[in-house]
This record gives structure tokens, C-alpha cells and sequence, in this order.
């Protein structure tokens, strides 16, 4: 199309020409757009003459006629540009060229990659290492990430924990969109594909300002592949194929890019398991059926671009039967007997209990470039997120098609900043956000009471954040955050409960009905929240290998719905839980280092962390209430101050071009700061160890041999006591107690063929628990019930095209 | 700049979204709670005489709430007795009283009562026997069931000349495996399934006086 109309103009000229006077002449200089410095070099070509420019970046034209022509303007640096121009109306002209192609094409430069903070400790992981996770979960994939873990509810329901903390501590950016899937429970995992995402980037803390300030945890930040500006058709296929489960996924994307800048980009997945097994036993109803679209198009060029993006994850996944248990008798039961009480034989059927979750999500962004100035961006997603548990519910069992949770949670965000990056030495940026957010809990159909209450949820939020160079080896970063939250719900409380909590004496002015039927009241809590979060550090690099980054962020977090509201029983979860109203924010002030050395023999990081929390919100059993059905373990959410201290550590070493070796360890002390009572739940320290042979000329080959070492958790709250049936009377329920250490060793090799020009095929085989041996992890919710996964073959073919 | 005028439409309208969406003030519905037992009564009639002996459990603001369960039992057993026993299920918080027992015998395939002595207590002789079936029951299309599996809405309890203060268990359970050995018999080791009713009641053996 440019071609053409160069033609176009190009003959326009000549003939409009022969009757012209041809004396006129065209000067200015060659710029670039981006920091506005004068380009020399720079060639403008036009009627097969070419005219180079000066070391001002300027140039002169003569002998040019009173028409239009075209001048194709190039510099080596950029992308050529075609400038029309009357020269019957202008003598002066300056062509702005768009540099730094490399924020478009993502050329990676020497094989770094664009970090996202300056200061704080941070990992990505790549293409490879995503589709090693094509069937399984970003959960999954984030644990090779040292000091990122994950709480587990089976094998399928993986949430992410970073540094110790998990749930609503941990901000998830996909495609730029704060997630919002009601992370706020314990079986609620991300709702994502990770064959969506080209790059995951953890950093561990709260010091990525722009994207949220409450991520006292971290912030999980996934980013699609680049789409380089050029006329392009690519696509991938990845099949995968396991022997645990019996299942596997099916993965596939095609792009389309055009050199103006528009591309288009489709993507689907697809994975389903059946029951997955233990060493010893079909962990029965654990099969899982996933479901993942996504579709973008725009238009990115250096000056400004256009983005929309839909995505849409559905999700059916089975809960291990025999973690559905009656009361506390049942829970004692299961610990004790070592084995699960419900062993069927292998099936793809996913009966209850189950969870069906769909997710929405779609946005649309643009952002301009202003000369000399910087880059606006503005966004505006919209998240429709729909939960379905469904139990072995009295009336109906484990076929009933009526759900015991149904929550909709409706979210649409707007964000808009300026990012000035014009100067050399330092950037800035600064930013605002306004988010609603509607959530309703449908009791019609599930005739069980909400667990989570109605609400609406309203955010407002600013940022200012700053990059500086100090000098050639030190870069210093900081930034300042504040957010508004307001929620705002209608909840039922029973009489009995709203009085149990002492709630009359302290929020008695928000009941708005005292005569719901059954003794409830109707109560309408409007809360505010004001989070300040603020963050600065430096990087040093010296002596060419080493580099030094030293961050502090301060983070607060306001309350989530599960800590204000929770009330009832959560069948299936078997335990009553209990938030608490006076629940307030939690403030974290987080300081780490990192220091690492990094060269072609070998490297190494060492990456210590303290984090203190002030009014850390906790949820913990606390003891059991008696129902007609027998005692239920009652889970109730409370502050305390907390703090983590920890440290990751990695090593690389190249011991030969054949042979290299990956060792990484991580450890987290999580305490009560005023009585030194552990946390729950805070991962158990573990030691990877990976021996890695390398052969380019045998079709890139790559086998490793990996063994995990998973100490046990020595440092565990106490357990409580409650009233057993069975016997008559209280007894000690052990549902703190970690199991023990395990050792897994695990294998992965891998090998690409080219297949013609521009195809490869890679090949790649993976062997979990090659011992097959039995192990309980202590963050995975249902060892109290079964073993985990016992050997898997995992069988990957993936076909770039 | 056709494309930011594009943008600013679909800007719009996600505005739109925003302010059409934030004015719902209606109350939810407070809905009922469905599955919710709050009172059970076991009713032990003496057979062929009158005496009863009657077993309540009420538990006002149901499982949910933070008030306990009451219990307590009136009138005490005789020895050498045979008694007859009904059970009676309720969710007293529904207005009409909503009687479980309805929708237990509508499924009674997938349920089955059991009625024993804990284990680690002295069951003074005590046995207990169903006295009704599957087939006694309706489905919900009307129909009676074909299958004869005990249910235990009715039973006998029986006494023999042991006295002593001892407890009785009362368990209902849904989705068990109603042919695994013993249940039929209401032994409950094999039976699985999920509870609905798992409540101990204190009983006492006496011996008859006679007046």
C-alpha cells in the first residue's frame, strides 16, 4: 500500500513538474521523535536522488519544483518513514523519525529484559518455561521462581504465594488488567490461561507502584508476546499429553502483523484431565475441564496505538470426594486413617463437589507519544468474573445441578498516565484509576446462606513513580501511591451472630432492617479506606558482574470482603468461617536486598527480605461449633502484627559448554512480632538442585535431572481442641500439624528440529516424581485427606509456524 | 485520529456501563435457607402399652449460628421393653414449619437413619431394628420405591434387664452405600455417605416399678 502511493506520488510529481519552475529549495533536520535529538546519517531520498544528512541532523534540498513529492526519510536506527510534501506552500521542514524500535520489536538487547522496577527483587520467566506449564497452571509454573510457592487445593487449584503471602497480598497483572476473580478465597485460584501470557514477571513486593499499591506480597505481572510491526502471518501449536490424570492440552495462536502497525492475534486452549492419581490410589473426582479464548487487534506504531483485547476462561474443576467430610469426627477420621475414605476407579466425570468459574475479561488501550515529552496511556477493562461451587448437598447428592456459592462479580476499571521518558538520565511517571466494582450473591439459587455478602466496591486511586540515573552504574527509583477504597454492602446477619460479636454496641447505627424474617437484621456497612504506599531503592552494578538492589516499600492494604464478611459454614471447605467488621487496613514495610553476580562461568544471587506487618489479617482455626450434624472446625479471620524474614538464594554454574548446574533455596520465618506464635500456612523452606546436559549439535538437546527437597514446616501454630462424638469428648484435632519433609526427583529433556525455513518442531518429554514417591505438602488443603501426585509423563510436541 | 475518535466511542460507552451499573439501592433478598434442620424428635413408644420416651434437639438459629444446640431427653426406658420409635425432622425457622421428613422420604434411596450406642459406652443390651423400607416411600414423581432397603424413619428399639444411664446415637446419612455389609442392618462402618443429623442423646434404663 506505501509502495503504491509513493508510485503515486512520485509519477504526480514528474508530471505536474515538466511544467513547473523548478528553483525552490527545502531545509530542517532529521529528528528524533522521541528525545528530540538531531539525527545524522539520516538519508532522504526522492526521485532516485538521496541527500545525507549533517552532523546537526539538518539538510538541504535544491532545485526542487512547486509540486508535491515524496521523500523517504531513513536512518539506520529506525523504521524509513514516507513524507508527502506541496512545495508550492512550504521551503522548511523537520522529519521526526521514531527511534528506539526496540520498545516496539522487542529486539532484546544483549538478552536483557525490560525489568519492571529498578531496586526490587524480581524474576520472569519465559516462553520455555510457560509451555513446559501448557496443561498445568501459573501457579504451577511461578514455583520455579525461587521464594515463589503456592497454596494448594489439589493439584488443579494453585495459588500463588511470593515470599510467604498469598491471596489478596498478591496483585496479578494479565495483559496489563488487574485481575479481579475473587482472590480473596483460599480454593479461589487465578482465573487464567497461562498459555495466554509470552512472559510472567514476579516481583516480590509492593514497589511496582504503577500497577497497585496494596500488593504487600508481590505483584504477578503477565505480558502477551510482542507483535513486531511488520507484514507478518506466524503461529504455534502445543500439544501435551500426560500419563497422571490421563488428559492433556491442546494450545494453539496465529498473528497476523502488517508493517503499518496493525496486527490481529487469536488464541485458544484447551485441557482436560480426568482423576488424577497418588502413588498408591485414584485420587477420585479430581479431574479438571479448562477452557481459554482470547482474541486481540490494534494497531501499534512509535506515535500512537490502539489495543483491544477479550479473553474468556471457563473452568470445571472436581474437589478429591473424600475431602467432602460430614464434621470434625470425619476430618479426625481422615487424618488419622492415612488413606482417603472415597476410592473409585479412574474417571473424565467431575461430580460434586465441584467448582465452575468463568472469567471475562476485556479492554481496550491507547496511548500517544508526544514529542519530546513522553507517552500517554489510557485504559479501560471490564472483568465479569462468575463462581459456582456446587456441593453433596442433602436433597439431589453429588448430582445436584444447584450450586451452594453462585457470586458474580462485575469490575470496570479506568486508568489513565503520562510517562515522561524524553530525558536521558531520568523518567517519570504519574498516573490515575477509578475502578467499580458490583458484587452480587445469588441465595435464590443456592437456598444457602451468602457467605459473601452484596456489594459494591468503589476505588479511586494516584501515582507518581520516578526512575533516576545517578550515574553510569547507579540507578535509583522510588514512587508514592495513594488509593481510595470504599465498600459498600447489604448483608444479613443472624440475630445470634450479630450479637455474639458484640456488634450491637459498635455498629448499631447500620442496621437498616431489624425485622428480616427468620431473626436476621439487614445491615449496610460503609466503609473507607485511605492506603498511602510508597517505595524507593537503588541499583548498583560494579565491577562489570555484580549488581546491588536495595528497595524499601511501605504498602497498605484494605480489608477484602472474605475478611469483613465472612459468616457461616463454607460447605466445601467443611468449616465455618468468620470475618470480623472492625477489621481494619494492614500496613507492611518491606526492605530487600538482592545482590547477585552474573557472568558466562557462573553466578550466583543472594536475596534477603524482612517485611513487617502491622495488623497483619489472618484466618486460623480458632476451635469448633456444634451442629446438629456434629462439630465443625469454626475459622475466624483476626490482626496481628506480623513479620517475615527470609531469603532466597540461587546459583547457576556453566561447568563446561555441556554440563551446567541450578541450585536454589528459599526460606521464610513468618512469627506473631508480640508472642513469637508462627503463622499459618508460611511455605516450608525447600532446596532445588539441577544438573542440565547441553548438546547444540544434537538438535539443540537439553536434559536435566532435578531433585526437590521440601523440609517439614517445624514452625506451626498450635492446634485446638474440640468435642468429638465418636468419643465423647474433646480431643486434640491435629489440623496444624505439617507432614513430613519429602524428595522428589524430576526429569525434563527437550529437542527442536527445523522443519523447512521458518518451522520449528520442538520435542520435549517430562518425568514428575520419578520415584513415585508418597508425599503430603503442608500447602496443599486436602493433605489432610490424600496423598499427593504420584509419577507423571508429560509428553510436549509444540510447532512454530 | 479516526482512531481516537473510535476510542473515545467505546470510551463512552464503558462510562456508561459505569454509572448505569452503581444505581441499584433495592435491598437483597434475605431468601430462605434451605437444607436447614433446626429440631429433630425421637419419639420411643412402648409397644402395646403407652409409656413414651421422647429425645429433642433444637438448634435455634441452625448450624450457622453461634447459639448451641439444646438437648434433652424426657421420660426414661424400661427394662425388657420393646419400644417402637418415629423420627421427626423440622426447619422450624420456615413459616409453615417445613418438615424434612418429606423430602427424606422422597429420596429415601439415598438415606438411611442409624440408631446405636457409641462405641466406647456400656450399650446395656440395647438393639435397635428397622421397621420400614424403601418401598414404603414415594419418589417425587409419585411413585412408590421399588427397592426394599431399610430407611429408619420408623424403628424398634428394644431394652433388656440392664439399667444404667447410657447414650444414644442418632445419625442420618445421604448418598452411603445402602447395600455395603451391615448397614442394612444399621451397622454404620461401612456405610459412608455425608451426615445430616449426627446428634448423642443421654438415655436411662430403669427398672419397671410397679405402682
Amino acid at each position: 500500500m506505501k509502495r503504491f502511493t509513493f508510485t503515486l506520488v512520485f509519477l504526480l510529481g514528474v508530471f505536474i513538474s515538466s511544467a513547473q519552475d523548478c528553483n525552490r529549495s527545502l531545509t530542517g533536520q532529521v529528528i528524533d521523535f522521541h528525545d528530540g535529538v538531531p539525527l545524522e546519517g539520516a538519508t532522504i531520498t526522492f526521485n532516485n536522488i538521496k541527500i545525507v544528512t549533517d552532523s546537526n541532523g539538518t539538510y538541504t534540498i535544491n532545485g526542487l519544483c512547486a509540486v508535491s513529492y515524496a521523500f523517504t526519510v531513513s536512518h539506520v536506527d529506525c523504521n524509513s518513514q514516507v513524507f508527502t510534501i506541496d512545495m508550492s506552500k512550504v521551503t522548511t521542514k523537520d522529519f521526526y523519525l521514531e527511534h528506539h524500535l526496540n520498545e516496539l520489536d522487542e529486539v532484546k538487547v544483549a538478552g536483557k529484559i525490560k525489568q519492571e522496577t529498578s531496586s526490587s527483587q524480581e524474576q520472569t520467566i519465559t516462553t520455555d518455561i510457560i509451555e513446559k506449564y501448557s496443561s498445568a497452571t501459573l501457579g504451577d509454573a511461578l514455583r520455579e521462581i525461587p521464594g515463589v510457592s503456592s497454596l494448594n487445593t489439589g493439584s488443579t487449584i494453585v495459588k500463588p504465594i511470593i515470599q510467604g503471602l498469598s491471596g489478596s497480598r498478591i496483585l496479578i497483572m494479565n495483559n496489563n488488567v488487574r485481575m479481579q476473580d475473587m482472590e480473596w478465597g483460599d480454593e479461589h485460584a487465578p482465573n487464567i490461561d497461562i498459555n495466554t501470557a509470552g512472559s510472567v514477571t514476579v516481583v516480590k513486593g509492593a514497589s511496582a507502584l504503577q500497577y497497585g499499591g496494596d500488593a504487600i506480597g508481590g505483584i504477578i505481572i503477565m505480558k502477551p508476546s510482542r507483535i513486531p510491526a511488520k507484514d507478518t502471518l506466524f503461529g504455534k501449536t502445543l500439544l501435551t499429553g500426560a500419563t497422571n490424570g490421563r488428559g492433556g492440552s491442546i494450545s494453539s495462536e496465529i498473528v497476523k502483523g502488517y508493517e503499518n502497525g496493525w496486527f490481529l492475534k487469536a488464541q485458544g486452549a484447551l485441557k482436560r484431565f480426568g482423576d488424577f492419581e497418588a502413588p498408591d490410589y485414584v485420587l477420585s473426582n479430581t479431574g479438571v475441564f479448562e477452557k481459554g479464548a482470547s482474541v486481540a487487534f490494534g494497531i501499534n506504531t512509535f506515535e500512537y496505538g490502539l489495543d483491544a483485547f477479550y479473553s474468556f476462561y471457563d473452568a470445571e474443576i472436581g474437589i478429591l470426594s473424600s475431602s467432602h467430610i460430614g464434621n470434625v469426627d470425619d476430618l479426625i477420621q481422615s487424618i488419622n486413617s492415612g488413606q482417603p475414605d472415597i476410592i473409585r476407579d479412574f474417571t473424565y466425570e467431575i461430580i460434586n463437589p465441584r467448582q465452575e468459574v468463568t472469567h471475562h475479561l476485556g479492554k481496550v488501550t491507547y496511548y500517544k507519544r508526544f514529542e519530546e515529552l513522553g507517552k500517554w496511556t489510557t485504559q479501560y477493562d471490564f472483568q465479569l468474573n462468575q463462581r459456582f461451587e456446587f456441593d453433596v448437598r442433602r436433597e439431589g447428592g453429588s448430582e445436584s445441578n444447584r450450586p451452594s456459592v453462585d457470586l458474580e462479580l462485575t469490575t470496570h476499571t479506568l486508568a489513565s498516565d503520562f510517562e515522561f521518558d524524553a530525558k536521558p538520565n531520568y523518567s517519570l511517571k504519574a498516573g490515575i484509576l477509578l475502578r467499580y466494582q458490583d458484587n452480587v450473591a445469588d441465595i435464590a439459587s443456592t437456598g444457602v446462606r451468602r457467605l459473601i455478602p452484596d456489594y459494591n466496591k468503589y476505588d479511586a486511586g494516584a501515582f507518581f513513580t520516578g526512575e533516576f540515573d545517578i550515574n553510569e552504574s547507579l540507578i535509583m527509583d522510588a514512587g508514592i501511591r495513594y488509593d481510595f477504597n470504599r465498600i459498600d454492602a447489604k448483608k444479613f446477619y443472624q440475630e445470634s451472630r450479630w450479637d455474639e460479636r458484640g456488634y450491637e454496641t459498635d455498629f448499631s447505627d447500620i442496621v437498616i432492617d431489624r425485622e428480616v424474617r427468620n431473626s436476621q437484621l439487614l445491615v449496610n456497612p460503609v466503609f473507607d479506606y485511605h492506603n498511602i504506599s510508597s517505595t524507593v531503592g537503588i541499583q548498583y552494578s560494579f565491577k562489570e558482574e555484580y549488581q546491588l538492589r536495595t528497595n524499601y516499600a511501605l504498602a497498605q492494604r484494605a480489608p477484602n470482603p472474605a475478611e469483613l464478611f465472612s459468616d457461616g459454614l463454607h460447605h466445601s471447605a467443611a468449616r465455618i468461617e468468620i470475618g470480623d467488621l472492625r477489621i481494619d487496613q494492614e500496613t507492611s514495610h518491606k526492605l530487600s536486598v538482592s545482590l547477585q553476580k552474573n557472568n558466562e562461568k557462573w553466578g550466583w544471587e543472594i536475596a534477603p527480605y524482612a517485611n513487617f506487618i502491622k495488623d497483619y489479617i489472618l484466618l486460623e482455626p480458632t476451635g469448633a461449633n456444634l451442629t446438629i450434624r456434629g462439630a465443625f472446625p469454626v475459622w475466624e479471620y483476626r490482626q496481628t502484627d506480623a513479620r517475615l524474614l527470609g531469603i532466597d538464594a540461587k546459583m547457576y554454574v556453566n561447568w563446561s559448554r555441556h554440563w551446567q548446574t541450578d541450585h536454589n533455596f528459599s526460606l521464610v520465618k513468618g512469627k506473631e512480632t508480640d508472642n513469637d506464635v508462627p503463622l499459618i500456612n508460611m511455605p516450608a523452606p525447600n532446596f532445588t538442585n539441577k544438573l542440565t546436559f547441553l548438546k547444540e549439535d544434537w538438535f539443540n538437546l537439553q536434559a536435566s535431572l532435578e531433585s526437590q527437597y521440601t523440609f517439614r514446616q517445624n514452625e506451626f501454630p498450635p492446634n485446638i481442641d474440640v468435642f468429638s462424638q465418636d468419643v465423647r469428648e474433646d480431643v486434640e484435632l491435629e489440623i496444624n500439624t505439617p507432614p513430613d519433609a519429602y524428595h522428589l526427583i524430576n526429569f525434563d529433556t527437550n529437542m527442536k528440529f527445523r522443519l523447512g525455513k521458518k518451522n520449528d518442531l520442538k520435542v520435549g518429554l517430562t518425568i514428575n516424581n520419578v520415584l513415585n514417591t508418597n508425599y503430603r505438602n503442608y500447602l496443599n488443603r486436602l493433605r489432610y485427606f490424600a496423598d499427593d501426585l504420584g509419577r507423571n509423563f508429560l509428553l510436549r510436541i509444540s510447532i512454530n509456524y | 485520529m479516526m482512531n481516537l475518535r473510535k476510542f473515545l466511542a467505546m470510551f463512552f460507552v464503558g462510562a456508561l456501563f459505569l454509572t448505569s451499573c452503581s444505581d441499584d439501592d433495592d435491598n437483597p433478598d434475605p431468601g430462605t435457607e434451605e437444607e436447614l434442620i433446626t429440631t429433630m424428635k425421637v419419639t420411643l413408644t412402648e409397644t402395646g402399652g403407652t409409656d413414651t420416651v421422647t429425645l429433642n434437639f433444637f438448634d435455634e438459629d441452625g448450624e450457622n449460628g453461634s447459639i448451641p444446640p439444646e438437648d434433652n431427653v424426657e421420660g426414661t426406658l424400661k427394662t425388657n421393653t420393646t419400644y417402637s420409635g418415629t423420627i421427626v425432622l423440622e426447619n422450624e425457622s420456615e413459616d409453615p414449619v417445613e418438615v424434612v421428613n418429606e423430602e427424606i422420604e422422597r429420596e429415601a434411596d439415598e438415606h438411611q437413619f442409624f440408631y446405636f450406642v457409641p462405641e466406647n459406652e456400656d450399650d446395656l443390651g440395647i438393639t435397635t431394628a428397622y421397621t420400614d423400607k424403601e418401598s414404603d416411600y414415594r419418589n417425587s414423581d409419585g411413585d412408590l420405591f421399588p427397592s426394599e432397603n431399610p430407611v429408619g424413619i420408623t424403628f424398634t428399639l428394644t431394652t433388656t434387664d440392664q439399667t444404667g444411664d447410657t447414650k444414644l446415637r442418632v445419625v442420618l446419612r445421604h448418598e452411603l452405600i445402602k447395600d455395603a455389609a451391615g448397614v442394612a442392618d444399621g451397622d454404620i462402618t461401612n456405610a459412608e455417605g455425608s451426615p445430616d443429623v449426627d446428634w448423642v442423646f443421654d438415655i436411662t434404663v430403669e427398672d419397671v416399678v410397679v405402682q
